[in-house]
């Protein structure tokens, strides 16, 4: 399916941006005309992914992030998040609930809101080269509502 | 994010205001922890009303509060929970250890 609107930002896996980050998908995704509900849904997902990529892509150093989104005719939205940093070994195995290399500071949900909180969610990454989310979510036509 | 502590007769209540994600959680564990350990308070309640968005790093933080309480023999809940945060609080199924109450309803 061809875009109608795309927009790419990048900016550096400082946690000052993570707020940054969910506002500018949100703001873009307010073409859709979202329920609360759903603009709630992406900015939790955006801040999932964004927050790994900081956390874990970049653990002692600062690197870059990129947010792409996607606008499709059909009221959907893809969204990607990528960073060069450390990579995953095992995506498996970090999808799972409760999966966490990050110590008592993570709960190892986050894949787990992703995936719950859009329609499909792909991770691809290369140990030392960096992972890519993407993240597509339908939203509900203006028609169908209470 | 905004954080205040009250404390009265055994029951600290900490109130968030604004968006607790990973930037803002670690100041708000050390008021939560700072909290505790001045009062050592029976009940703890963490009233999120103010909380407009909340990630998976708060779930992190409501759990670090539940294992000192714990440690303590006292207990948490979670008051006022607006729609969103209670949605990342029920992913991880906080409601089995802990009291949560959501808040009202916004028309
Ligand atoms: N961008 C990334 N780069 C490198 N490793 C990652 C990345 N994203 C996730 N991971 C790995 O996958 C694991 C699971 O990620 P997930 O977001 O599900 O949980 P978490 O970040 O550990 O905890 P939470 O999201 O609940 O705070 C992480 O602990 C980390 O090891
Ligand atoms: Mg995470």
């Amino acid at each position: 399916m061809k875009a109608v609107n795309s927009m790419k930002i990048e900016f550096q896996s400082n946690s000052a941006n993570e707020g940054f980050a969910r506002s500018a998908a949100a703001a873009f995704a307010a073409q859709l005309d979202p329920t609360l509900d759903e603009l709630g849904d992406i900015k939790t997902a955006v801040s999932e992914a964004v927050t790994n990529a900081i956390v874990h892509a970049y653990p002692d150093t600062i690197g870059k992030i990129t947010l792409k989104a996607r606008l499709f005719p059909n009221n959907s939205l893809d969204l990607t998040i990528r960073d060069w940093g450390r990579g995953i070994d095992d995506i498996d195995k970090a999808r799972e609930p409760l999966y966490t290399t990050g110590g008592e500071d993570r709960s190892g949900m986050g894949f787990t809101i992703m995936e719950s909180f859009t329609d499909k969610l792909k991770v691809k990454s290369t140990p030392g080269r960096g992972t890519t989310v993407t993240m597509h979510r339908r939203f509900s036509t203006r028609a169908g509502r209470e | 994010m905004k954080t205040r502590a009250y404390y009265k007769d055994g029951l600290l209540t900490i109130r968030f205001d604004g968006e607790l994600d990973h930037h803002s959680a670690k100041p708000a564990v050390r008021v939560i922890e700072d909290g505790i350990d001045t009062h050592l308070p029976k009940h703890l309640i963490l009233d999120f009303k103010g909380l407009s968005f909340m990630d998976s790093s708060g779930i992190a933080v409501v759990l670090k509060a539940f294992r000192r309480m714990n440690e303590l023999e006292g207990t948490v809940s979670v008051d006022n929970v607006p729609a969103q945060p209670q949605k990342v609080l029920d992913m991880a199924g906080l409601g089995r250890l802990i009291k949560i109450a959501a808040g009202v309803k916004e028309a």
